[in-house]
């Protein structure tokens, strides 16, 4: 079916023929189509789920059945939803979620996720132990990080471009609760937060800043730090304590389908961003969530991309190395001064970088933004912190991308000609494609 | 491929030396992603002189390919579309054109006719061809230069106008078509522009340069209305100056002309 395709932040559409094939016939439809792409559900910000006049798989019915336990066979087209619904009441959780639970497993090792323990725990791609991937040829290979080292690692991170993943075997970690011990710290200045958040590195497996980036001069960076770790089933209480495995998370609100894009302002944003500053408290240790409010709280409005109408949105996320903190300052009081009405920043601190040829993380900072595409003089901004960020040595993350030029993007990845050593091995003929391979000539 | 922020990569330009034309390639340029533009024209010179222009405004490849293309004779308009695609095009801009003279059309109807083909029934033939390219590539934006003529033509440029109302009123037609194939057109309705096709003329109200335009473009390429109007006020006062009874039309287009002269 011919159908009009995006990333999460709507931007750049394109059309595709969509198939949903079963995990059987997958090796069919790649073989017979020019340009194929797997996506699943749609979650990077930019063009890398979609393949402009090529055919593109709905991964919805590459599935399997979810049998909890320490290591998950799980099919690529299962959501980290699905998964969570499976395993937690038995008392497993995902090794590493993302922000959001609609990912898929294909998505999470084409992307590489990482989540809020990736200075303790590494990103997805960390823990699975093997993979079922389609090839060019149509063959199906099962790969693990020693049958064949570098298509595994350029399959991890590497957005869909080595093959179809079908199904992935991945390593659980056990919980004794579906609820989170959570400490919880107002900071005033970015210098606090820097503090801080090196400080937690040390004491807390999940920690995340939240940032206003509409504070200026003094306030610069004033944030909201959350750390956390999986309660023990002596730490609940109440219903919790009774039912400690519980996890049946409801969607509570959709956004509507159609929204004037003036409703972000400056105004508007600045006044949430600070309601969500002030209800936060000025410290508080161990407080008792759920799973969803400390991972996924976004996940409760349901197409929350729309709120930012119809020129859409893209989010900027970078990583520096340790010394380079001064970068962020500068971003965020780049942003600040630009006036983009910017919902709140996301500060992470990273651990070390793995094999993907391209993946993303690596030992610093990392900082996410959403902006809205309308902010006039966008481009050149982001151009300008793409520089800085290269001159540190970072490197922006492809998942979210939809605008960084060829040529910054080879100076942030420079195992990019490893990867495409790798391509020209199992897909010459460059039959797996997208938009954002298109445009990145990746 | 063209991204999130409206900076295409590849843009081709039906009407290669058109002020109008190359200002939006210009434009397009600047957000420093755009690496192959295509002109197409029929004074090989001209198209060189263009091509020298451009060149320095794009990054690597820099590539600026040269196509011979006459709007009076179909078959170059078929090789030229077909030499543009022979890569993906993200952005195809359709800016030639010509302004008759009015009293020579009214008296000799052959070249009358040749102008219609130049400013109408060529670029339609243009458009059709790249928006079917556009549909097999499954994006793409055109964009199309109409002109406040189309929407009331005066008594001294109807010729020029009749041609600008019947491409409006195609690519308006196509503009709903192509809705959600992933194709956009983009119809600009400008006023006077200060170019070498107005050199000469007396300046209308509203006279605008061809770098307004190209901005203008920029900044509706990607969403919002598909038809725009440069300056924007010019909306209002042509939908006023639509309905007007044409005696009053012509009076207030005659005293205009009057005090225009002086």
């Amino acid at each position: 079916m011919e159908r009009l395709l995006s990333g999460w932040g709507r931007t750049a559409a394109s059309r595709a023929d969509v198939v949903a094939p079963r995990s059987s016939d997958v090796p069919d439809v790649v073989v017979i189509q020019e340009r194929v792409l797997a996506r699943g559900l749609g979650r990077s910000y930019g063009d890398a789920a979609q393949s402009a006049g090529g055919t593109v798989i709905d991964t919805s019915d590459l599935r399997t059945p979810l049998v909890p336990g320490p290591v998950m066979t799980i099919g690529a087209g299962e959501s980290l939803d699905a998964v969570m619904r499976a395993s937690i009441p038995k008392g497993w959780f995902v090794p590493v979620t993302p922000g959001t639970r609609y990912v898929t497993i294909g998505g999470a090792i084409a992307c590489d996720v990482h989540g809020k323990n990736h200075h303790v725990d590494g990103t997805f791609g960390q823990h699975v132990q093997s993979f079922d991937v389609v090839l060019a040829d149509g063959s199906t290979q099962t790969i693990t990080p020693t049958s064949d080292s570098d298509l595994f690692w350029a399959t991890v991170g590497g957005m869909g471009l080595t093959g179809v993943v079908t199904s992935a075997k991945v390593a659980m970690q056990p919980i004794e609760s579906a609820y989170m011990a959570v400490t919880t710290k107002r900071l005033d200045n970015l210098d606090d937060l820097f503090a801080a958040m090196v400080a937690a590195d040390r004491t807390a497996p999940y920690s995340v800043a939240w940032v206003d980036t509409l504070a200026k001069g003094q306030r610069l960076g004033r944030s909201v730090l959350t750390t956390g770790y999986h309660a023990p089933k002596s730490a609940l209480a109440g219903k919790a304590a009774q039912a400690p495995l519980q996890f049946a998370p409801r969607s509570l609100v959709t956004a509507p389908k159609i929204v004037p894009s003036m409703l972000l302002n400056k105004l508007s944003v600045g006044a949430f961003n600070e309601l969500w500053f002030r209800k936060a408290p000025q410290s508080r240790t161990d407080e008792i969530q759920s799973i969803t409010e400390f991972f996924h709280p976004l996940d409760g409005v349901q197409d929350w991309n729309r709120i930012y109408g119809a020129p859409g949105f893209l989010q900027y996320q970078f990583v520096v190395p340790d010394g380079a903190h001064e970068v962020v300052r500068y971003a965020l009081k780049r942003l600040s001064a630009a006036q983009c009405p910017v919902f709140l920043a996301v500060l992470k601190r990273f651990g070390p970088s793995n094999d993907g040829m391209l993946s993303f993380p690596s030992a610093g900072w990392t900082l996410a933004v959403d902006i809205p595409a309308r902010v006039p003089g966008l481009s050149e901004l982001l151009d300008h912190l793409d520089d800085r960020v290269v001159a540190a040595g970072g490197r922006i993350y492809l998942a979210k991308d939809s605008r960084v030029s060829r040529e910054t993007l080879q100076l942030m990845y420079p195992r990019l000609a490893d990867f495409q050593a790798v391509r020209d091995r199992v897909d010459p003929n460059r039959r797996f494609t997208s938009d954002l391979s298109e445009r990145l000539g990746l | 491929m063209i991204d999130a922020l409206g900076n295409p990569q590849s843009v081709l330009l039906v009407g290669g030396t058109s002020d109008i034309g190359l200002a939006i390639v210009a434009k397009l340029a600047a957000g420093k992603r755009l690496g192959r533009v295509v002109l197409a024209g029929r004074s090989a010179t001209d198209l060189e002189r263009a091509a020298a222009q451009v060149r320095p405004l794009l990054v690597a490849p820099q590539t600026v390919e040269v196509v011979s293309l006459d709007l009076t004779d179909v078959a170059t308009v078929d090789a030229a579309v077909s030499a543009a695609f022979a890569e993906p095009i993200d952005v195809a801009v359709l800016a030639a054109g010509v302004l008759p003279d009015q009293a020579r059309a009214l008296a000799d109807a052959d070249y009358a006719s040749l102008t219609n083909q130049v400013n109408f029934v060529g670029p339609v033939h243009a458009g059709l061809l790249i928006a079917k390219r556009f549909s097999q590539q499954g994006r793409g934006i055109l964009v199309v230069l109409s002109s406040v003529a189309a929407e009331r033509p005066r008594k001294d440029n109807f010729i020029y106008g009749a041609a600008k109302a019947g491409l409006d009123a195609w690519a308006n037609g196509m503009a709903d078509q192509l809705v959600g194939t992933g194709v956009r057109v983009l119809v600009v309705r400008p006023g006077m522009v200060r170019t070498k096709m107005s050199a000469g003329l007396p300046e209308a109200p509203m006279t605008t340069d061809a770098d307004v335009v190209a901005a203008a473009v920029a900044k509706h390429l990607m969403t919002g209305p598909s038809t725009i109007w440069v300056p924007a006020q010019l909306q209002v006062l042509m939908s006023g100056l639509r309905h007007l009874p044409r005696p009053v039309f012509r009076k207030v287009v005659s005293s205009r002309d009057e005090s225009a002269k002086k």
